[in-house]
């Protein structure tokens, strides 16, 4: 069964906090649940669905559809790290489709900044249970050096050099400079990214995304209950998810789940990606970026270093505008989960709410997609093509 | 600081790597049903289901797939991803070495030795 045309994304919110230490974790939930609420014209109580990722504290959902006082007949919490949102984008038109739910309200929300997250490099939190823990953990793998190994087997196959990753953080920054949330709105340069002090060869702290409290939100719905409300209609036309490993020790850090992802959104959307006007990607680091593209098929393998190069994918200036809030890199990146966020900028891109200065023309169908755990390790990616009607 | 000693308890299904590590001998799993060696280590072959796995001592050759000095660290230190003579790609560290010389392609020899406190099948550039 297709899902295309079967749901739309009528409310979307970004909380403006970057830090925030006085409020509590299902308090941003809360208020980033209200604030998709409202920008849909609808209330708590029309929610009979809800949706949530590992940021969610207690026992998948049910702690805060306690909080939230929320009477729901389905629920997902299903995590896949920072692309969990737009997997639960996927989820949310299944459910609708099917009739498991009518309102669907996906959240996220984290408060690393006032819990003391680390910068540079945290120790990752991961379970002792896991698997994989004994094969990794003790070598010091953090995020980091993680992203770091696909970048540098990426350099070697292909040629990608530390300029091109560079582009991705330069074209980021020029569309931060307009968003006043932004953690960072000085625009750089490729020399600017180049004499940021090294973190984990050959990344440096400008290749990396930016650590943020902060949150968002989104409602998903069927077409009549749509077309009821006042909000410009964003179509889910089409959607997918995967999941990539190390397979046994065959390990190919060169291509990602989207790979996987692209021919089956791209298939349920019938479109292809020279259609696409706008892209939200998941860029937890530069090369993050350059991967996804590649996989998503707006560029051939190998090629993606060169695609970003000399503003491709600033608004206004390239072929192929991107994140234009200013993405994980510069804007947010709430509890080190960029999923949400890029879904929230597409909306804002297809209803042509974004800042006048990035605001594609005539932006009619954009894609958000990300990269959720260890491209270095295991991940999910999750891919959604939506439509202004 | 032993991050591996308090999570082996619950990985009984792979405590004779760490027995025979003590001892000096990186094994490795390999399938008799579908002939392959996999990483990390299961009881169940990950390419053909076989429980028919049993462990065989590795010939400690590799090369280096990639990785990453980091920087970011008290002491810089560097994780690589190591491919196998055998076949597998496993995560370690590159030690011993000189660390500005670890190139993607380049040989390394088996090194068992200690990272905090626990004994890791490391690796040094051959």
């Amino acid at each position: 069964m297709s899902i295309s045309g079967k749901a739309y994304i009528v409310g979307a919110y970004e909380h403006p906090t970057r830090k925030a230490p006085d409020k509590s974790l299902a308090q941003l939930h809360a208020e980033v649940a209200l604030g998709a609420l409202q920008d849909a014209g609808l209330g708590k109580d029309d929610v009979d669905g809800y949706f949530c990722g590992g940021d969610a504290p207690g026992t998948g959902p049910l702690s805060l559809v306690d909080y939230m006082n929320l009477k729901v007949r389905h629920a997902d919490s299903t995590n896949i790290g920072g692309s969990s949102y737009i997997l639960h984008v996927n989820h949310a038109a299944q459910a609708i489709a099917a009739g498991k739910c009518d309102i669907a309200l996906v959240t996220l929300a984290g408060r690393p900044r006032s819990e003391g997250a680390q910068k540079g490099a945290p120790q990752r939190t991961d379970n002792p249970m896991q698997p994989d823990f004994p094969w990794e953990q003790p070598f010091g793998m953090t995020t980091l050096n993680a992203y770091a190994m696909c970048a540098m087997r990426h350099m070697h196959q292909f040629g990608t050099t530390p300029e091109q990753l560079a582009w991705v953080k330069v074209a980021a920054s020029h569309h931060a400079q307009h968003n006043p949330n932004a953690v960072l709105r000085d625009v750089v340069t490729v020399e600017d990214v180049a004499n940021s002090p090294i973190i984990a060869d050959p990344l440096r702290r400008l290749d990396c995304c930016v650590i943020s409290d902060g949150g968002g939100a989104v409602i998903v719905t069927r077409p009549e209950i749509a077309r009821s409300l006042k909000r410009p209609l964003v179509k889910v036309r089409g959607a997918a998810e995967a999941i990539k490993h190390l397979s046994g020790g065959d390990v190919d850090l060169t291509y990602s789940a989207g790979a996987t992802t692209a021919p089956l959104a791209f298939g349920e959307a019938g479109v292809t990606p020279a259609d696409i006007k706008y892209v939200s990607l998941y860029d937890s680091f530069t090369i993050t970026v350059i991967v996804q593209l590649e996989d998503l098929g707006f560029c051939k393998k190998g090629e993606g270093g060169r695609f970003v190069a000399d503003g491709n994918l600033i608004s206004g200036i390239g072929r192929l505008p991107f994140n234009t809030d200013g993405g994980g890199l510069c804007n947010n990146h709430p509890n080190h989960r960029g999923g949400m966020t890029k879904i929230i900028e597409a909306v804002r891109q297809l209803r042509g709410e974004a800042h006048p200065a990035v605001q594609v023309d005539g932006c009619d169908l954009a894609l958000a997609h990300g990269t959720g755990g260890l491209l270095g390790t295991r991940h999910g990616s999750a891919t959604l093509i939506l439509e202004r009607e | 600081m032993s991050i591996l000693s308090d999570a082996l308890e619950h990985h009984p299904e792979t405590q004779p790597f760490w027995s025979a590590l003590g001892e000096g001998r990186f094994l490795l799993k390999h399938c008799r049903a579908c002939g392959r060696a996999h990483w990390y280590p299961r009881a169940i072959c990950p390419f053909c289901t076989s429980a028919d796995t049993e462990w065989r001592e590795a010939s400690g050759d590799g090369t280096i797939y990639s990785y990453s000095i980091m920087r970011k660290a008290k002491e810089p230190y560097a994780i690589a991803y190591v491919t196998l003579a055998e076949g597998p790609t496993m995560m370690t560290n590159i030690v011993d070495s000189d660390l500005e010389a670890i190139r993607i392609g380049g040989s390394v020899r088996i090194a068992i030795g200690k990272r905090d406190e626990d004994l890791l099948p490391l690796f040094r550039l051959a």
